[in-house]
């Protein structure tokens, strides 16, 4: 999130984030050959998630990338990408415009953490971009899960308050930024 | 101007231990059970020294501190909830006999306003309460300067115990229990931290500031509160990977009062460390200011105790 929310920063007609899914040849410098269309191209990357391990049915390795740019470049991006070999699966139906974290607090793994994080990308509109887990006194006792999210920048304060009330069903606990107070 | 003391705990005890340093005179102090009344001023180490020695701090009833020729009542008895009583009584009477009021006892400001401000609009006298809202901050006066038709939000850290808490926890990965006995042991935190750590002192506070930026209409019951006994050391764990941190945050707009734990930029400026307060006040047309200091203690309430004084028009 940038330090001064701010309207009046956008040019181009304004930013928005996207998420494209790749698949690429598991060999050195294939992901940075990869991204370099993308930052040619105007696009800011905001996380890359490269999923070693897991294969896909030709055998590459998948990639997701958020990308933000200013949506008339981004078919430039991806006709970039294809034009560089880069396979792309999927190129971004989705309109995040911003990022944000909140840490659940509570019997996160005998809640069902995975249904948890399922309801709030369907209920919340948002996306979980990224997930980090704490059980340091094991998974029986109170855990606490940071989740970042993706969320379209003027829906933030639904996404949030979507988030409060699963988190109420499930008796976890919320811990949420404090939206435009962060100065 | 003669002040008139009610509560000899902390904060009553450095009005009167400093009110000659601003230069008024102290003309009654009472605790709970006994009063002492000089209309020529009275000699506040003496009585307290008496009190310390387990003995009465004067002859009189605490009733006979209403008697006395005095400007403003300072009101410094413990807060309560509810009804805020005897605090709120104290105040209907001061300003029935159209005596100024100035007080540190947060109850009635945050549960009954708008019966203060109608006995207030009734009365000669003024009432002020700086020192309810963050210690020696000046808070209140800020809004008041700005005007509070201009202060869209009030946002920060109002409880030193909760913040000591949770900046010991982040800094030395330490469970919650450890910490509040260490708190303890420093006599940060009461033998009692339930208020500090629920959330409700916070709270109150808040709750107050609405009331000064909605003329009324809040009471402890309207405000969204949680505290911070379910933070474990694992969440601030988490909050630091991505540069956060997590503290009580209290939120007060015209709209509402909202508590709880909230996650902070680690270098912004709501992450103070320690004891310290801060808060942020939003405004219309000047953007947002910072204040912050020390939130408690009984100088530092004193000081905000004594400023109001000298803010009263002389009687």
């Amino acid at each position: 999130m940038s330090d001064e929310p701010d309207g009046d920063a956008e040019t181009d007609g304004g930013v928005r984030a996207y998420t494209v899914r790749l698949e690429l040849v598991d060999e050195p410098g294939e992901l940075l050959r990869a991204l370099e269309p993308i930052a040619n191209n105007g696009g800011n990357l905001l996380s890359i998630h490269h999923e070693r391990g897991n294969l896909t049915p030709l055998g590459h390795i998948p990639v997701e990338v958020d990308v933000e740019c200013p949506p008339h470049r981004f078919d430039g991006i991806v006709d970039a990408l294809r034009e560089a070999g880069v396979n792309v699966i999927q190129a971004g139906a989705e309109r995040y415009g911003e990022e944000v974290n909140v840490v659940l607090v509570g019997q996160l793994v005998e809640t069902d953490l995975s249904g948890t994080l399922a309801a709030i990308e369907d209920d919340a509109e948002a996306a979980v971009v990224d997930l980090s887990l704490a059980a340091p006194d094991g998974i029986e006792e109170l855990s606490s899960a940071r989740v970042r999210l993706a969320v379209d920048s003027d829906r933030i304060e639904d996404a949030l308050s979507a988030v409060r009330s699963i988190a109420d069903e499930r008796n976890l606990s919320v811990v949420e930024p404090l939206p435009g107070g962060e100065a | 101007m003669r002040l008139a003391i009610l509560g000899a705990g902390a904060v009553g005890r450095s009005v009167a231990d400093l009110a000659p340093e601003y230069g008024h005179e102290v003309v009654a102090l009472a605790d709970s059970s006994h009063a002492v009344v000089d209309a020529a001023g009275i000699d506040a180490q003496s009585a307290l020294g008496r009190k310390d020695a387990g003995e009465p701090l004067g002859d009189a009833e605490p009733e006979a501190v209403f008697d006395a020729d005095y400007d403003v009542l300072v009101e410094a008895t413990p807060t309560t909830l509810g009804d805020a009583e005897p605090g709120f009584s104290h105040v209907k009477r001061a300003l029935e006999d159209d005596r100024h009021v100035v007080l540190a006892n947060k109850g009635p400001v945050a549960e009954r306003y708008e019966e203060l401000r109608a006995l207030e609009a009734e009365s000669a006298g003024s009432v002020r309460f700086e020192a309810t809202v963050g210690g020696a901050i000046p808070i209140l006066s800020t809004i008041e300067d700005c005007t509070p038709e201009s202060v869209t939000a009030v946002r920060g850290v109002l409880n030193g115990t909760a913040n000591f808490i949770l900046t010991r926890m982040a800094a030395e990965g330490l469970g919650y229990e450890h910490v509040l006995a260490e708190a303890q042991d420093l006599g940060v935190a009461e033998a009692d931290p339930t208020f500090d750590v629920d959330g409700t002192d916070a709270a109150l506070k808040f709750v107050i500031l609405a009331n000064v930026l909605a003329d009324g209409g809040f009471s402890l019951e309207d405000a969204d509160v949680s505290g911070i006994q379910n933070v474990p050391g694992s969440a601030l764990e988490l909050a630091a990977e991505d540069g956060r941190t997590i503290r009580l945050i209290g939120e007060a707009t015209r709209e509402g009062v909202r508590v709880g734990p909230r996650l902070v930029s680690e270098n912004g400026p709501l992450a103070v460390t320690g004891t310290r307060n801060i808060v942020q006040i939003e405004t219309r047309h000047a953007g947002s200011l910072h204040n912050s200091g020390r939130g408690a203690g009984g100088p530092e309430t004193a000081t905000a105790v004594l400023s109001d004084v000298g803010r009263l028009p002389r009687r």
